[in-house]
């Protein structure tokens, strides 16, 4: 009789260990909209997930871009500014590793918002980026009104707050968040955490297999 | 008994030149001051310099050039209190992004950190002195 308990046990962990092994999916993140609506007769309920509404700012080629630049795309976004002395240098530092692993791949692209509104116009957003050695579209740096580029943060999820007791006068998270084809919040990544960079490279690959 | 006392001596000597020898050619004070400087400098400079002083594109230099440290060594302790303003040039590289100064850093401090700098990644054996600290920075130029 243990014998058997034993033995269903064990054919239990093998499906369980079976379906782990199987491709992961990742998480939709933010806090859903629970819809209740009637379908023939029958209430069902759909949970909606949050996603990034329209935009355009301006990029460092003195161009607008909108959101449609990233259509049929991956992407990952942060934000910084260019004079900032603390943890932008590290989180750049890292997201150029991704993109120079990524360089060419039409599948994923790096959107970076300077928080800097004053200072940050698209001249100086070439000059960081072609400094930093970025040298295509692939990777746009972007500047817009301080509604705006703040009222974005809040909808990928990331603290920003213009504050003179800070060095460089901006406070701001170091997170990296990655966006799906339809725009919805698929991860996020301490930037200046080396494993949290793994981790984003590891996620990259998981999401891209969801459009192959 | 004479000639086994001579023996010893001679074994002592012997033993205490391969131990000098063993050693690198860094001093316990050099090597003392690298240690406190590795403090100040993930503090203060890993950010933009990076971890092993590689810097980064050509926003931020590498502090790996034996050659820029010999020739500016007046200068380092300047650079690091007071920040740049002007376009440098390092291995060959312009540089023109400004960099904020350090003036919450103690002379000691500067000298801890130059001394990792120099050591660490500059092939440099010798110790960046409280000392010297003190006698560069009363010739900067502000």
């Amino acid at each position: 009789m243990l014998k058997n308990k034993l033995t269903i046990l064990f054919i239990l962990g093998l499906l369980l260990s079976a379906c782990q092994s199987g491709q992961k999916r990742l998480p939709f993140i933010g806090e859903p909209d629970i819809v209740k609506k009637v379908v023939d007769g029958k209430t069902i309920t759909d949970t909606i997930y949050p996603t990034i509404p329209p935009f355009q700012f301006l990029n460092q080629d003195s161009t607008l871009i909108t959101e449609r630049f990233f259509d049929s795309k991956i992407y990952v976004t942060n934000f910084f500014f260019t004079h900032c002395p603390s943890i932008c240098p590290t989180m750049q530092r890292n997201l150029l590793e991704v993109y120079k692993k990524y360089k060419n791949d039409d599948r994923i692209a790096f959107l970076s918002h300077s928080i800097d509104f004053k200072y940050d116009q698209p001249s100086v957003l070439k000059k960081y980026a072609t400094n930093l050695g970025v040298d295509n579209d692939q990777w746009q740096f972007v500047t817009g009104s301080k509604a705006d580029i703040y009222g974005m943060s809040d909808r990928y999820l990331v603290f920003t707050n213009e504050d003179a007791n800070v060095p460089g006068g901006y406070d701001h998270a170091s997170f990296l968040v990655l966006i799906d084809h339809d725009k919805h919040i698929r991860g996020t990544y301490d930037g200046t955490n080396p494993e949290h960079i793994q981790d984003l490279l590891r996620d990259i690959e998981i999401l891209l297999q969801e459009y192959k | 008994m004479r000639h086994f006392a001579l023996f010893v001596i001679l074994l002592l000597v012997t033993f205490l030149a391969y131990l000098s020898s063993c050693q690198s050619n860094i001093s316990i004070q050099t090597a003392q001051y690298a240690v406190n400087g590795q403090k100040v400098y993930k503090a203060h400079c890993e950010n933009c310099h990076g971890g092993k002083g590689e810097g980064l594109g050509t926003l931020y230099p590498p502090l790996t050039d034996k050659n820029f440290f010999a020739e500016n060594r007046k200068k380092l302790a300047c650079i690091v209190r007071h920040g740049l303003q002007e376009e440098i040039e390092v291995s060959g590289q312009k540089y023109d992004q400004p960099m904020p100064g350090n003036t919450m850093l103690t002379d000691l401090d500067i000298a801890y950190v130059l001394t990792y700098i120099t050591t660490r990644f500059g092939g440099i054996d010798s110790t960046y002195t409280h000392e010297e600290v003190k006698s560069a920075l009363a010739d900067c130029r502000p």
